[in-house]
């Protein structure tokens, strides 16, 4: 492909764009019946170069700057806006691409279009070229953040292939408080994010996530806090959740579904349901809880990652 | 149905997350109790709840849900929203009790993951 023929972003991006994604919808409008020596002021005030003119909802022109200046130039007497402002008042719709403003723009010369919208022709917006180059530059932006992001997740993602070595193991671990309510969740929510970043399938993330999340739960309702540490392989994902006390009594209680020992605060915040180990039993490809009354609680969880097809749901 | 449109049938308030509300609505879970939707929610689910507490953001982004809408005009409290914006996640109200508000969501295809 030459360069000649070579269709630029900003060519792709003039018919991608909707004018009413880069008009400026807080309109300043003026009456007709405000005079000309006011205009200076209200647009060095409100910082603009034009405004619609509108007869209480109706649309009658147009008076801008350059209207000013012809009046100044022309030495004439002070009169009100509506002999001045230009009546010939050209539109252009919200939902049409910007390519449809830029012709506009080139075809009258004008500095500034009122954007109505097509059905009820009320007035949204008003559009100039500084905001044309403006929405662009934006979309601009947004692409190249886009670009860098998926360069960035790319580099990760393939970052068990990229270690040369016979065995890759990557460890996380995060620290959970007890009783900190308002920190529980990020442990597991962190991992999650982690996960992702490496490629791993979203399946596999997902069941990891919520096996975690009950587990750092359990941290944060049962104990005075634990730690979370995560071992990851390209095979396999082992999640160690280990606290220091207060240990549990009966192990094959727990285990059962709706057994709960949460107190009736924790209940109302929707936790403590006795679902929680039995979650986690159903995210993992393996599952082992050991716990010594008074020393503490150990949790093991095991998800492989061959495991994909399977649902956290099932 | 996307949760544009549905914010706009149903009049529901947008809380959090203002531009995030492009997303495909696969269905809705109703409940109050986390780890029954961590168990029995899907992605990209609507879910219907009361609880008003931080901890609702990080259950949906744990299942990648579409976004939570709060019942009974609960509001969210200001950590929730806090929380829901740094992860992207619509939270919305309606002064709709979850009975009412399911039947109405049910009339307009948005129906449960079973």
């Amino acid at each position: 492909m030459t360069p000649d023929n070579k269709i630029s972003r900003i060519q792709e991006l003039v018919y991608e764009i909707r004018i009413g994604e880069v008009m400026q919808s807080d309109v300043i409008t003026i009456s007709p019946q405000t005079h000309m020596s006011e205009l200076r002021k209200i647009l060095r005030e409100k910082r603009i170069s034009g405004a619609p003119v509108m007869d209480g909802d109706e649309m009658v022109g147009i008076i801008s700057i350059e209207d000013f200046i012809k009046w100044l130039a022309d030495r004439e007497h002070d009169c009100p806006i509506s002999e001045k402002m230009s009546k010939d008042v050209q539109t252009l719709y919200a939902d049409e691409p910007l390519t449809q403003a830029v012709n506009k723009f080139e075809r009258f010369g004008f500095g500034r279009f009122a954007v109505i919208d097509r059905q009820s022709r009320r007035l949204l917006g008003i559009i100039t070229k500084g905001d044309i180059v403006e929405g662009l530059l934006k979309k601009l932006e947004i692409d190249h953040y886009k670009e860098e992001e998926e360069i960035y997740c790319r580099r990760v993602e393939h970052f068990f292939e990229d270690i040369l070595a016979d065995k890759v193991v990557l460890l996380f671990q995060y620290d959970v408080a007890g009783h900190d309510f308002k920190r529980a969740g990020e442990g597991a929510s962190r991992l999650k994010a982690s996960l992702k970043r490496l490629g791993l399938d979203p399946q596999i993330v997902r069941r990891v996530a919520i096996a975690t999340y009950e587990a750092e739960m359990n941290l944060v309702i049962y104990t005075d806090g634990g730690q979370i540490r995560a071992r990851v392989e390209p095979h396999e994902i082992f999640v160690k959740v280990a606290d220091s006390g207060p240990g549990i009594p009966d192990i094959q209680k727990v285990l059962q579904p709706g057994y709960s020992t949460a107190p009736e605060w924790v209940r109302n915040l929707g936790f403590g349901a006795g679902m929680g180990l039995n979650n986690i039993f159903k995210c993992a490809s393996k599952m082992e809880l050991k716990s010594v009354v008074g020393k503490g609680t150990q949790l093991y969880i095991r998800i492989d990652t061959k495991d994909g097809a399977m649902s956290e749901t099932n | 149905m996307k949760l544009t449109e549905l914010i706009q049938k149903l009049n529901l308030s947008v809380r959090s997350a203002k531009t995030h509300l492009d997303r495909e609505v696969t269905g809705g879970y109703a409940s109050d109790l986390l780890s029954d939707v961590l168990a029995n929610s899907e992605e990209g689910n609507l879910w219907i709840t009361l609880q008003i507490h931080q901890n609702i953001v990080g259950v949906a982004s744990m299942k990648d849900l579409a976004g939570i809408i709060l019942v009974n005009n609960r509001e969210p409290e200001p950590e929730t929203l806090e929380k829901a914006e740094l992860e992207k996640l619509p939270i919305m109200v309606t002064e709709m009790p979850t009975f009412e508000l399911v039947g109405k969501l049910y009339s307009l295809g948005i129906v449960g993951t079973k």
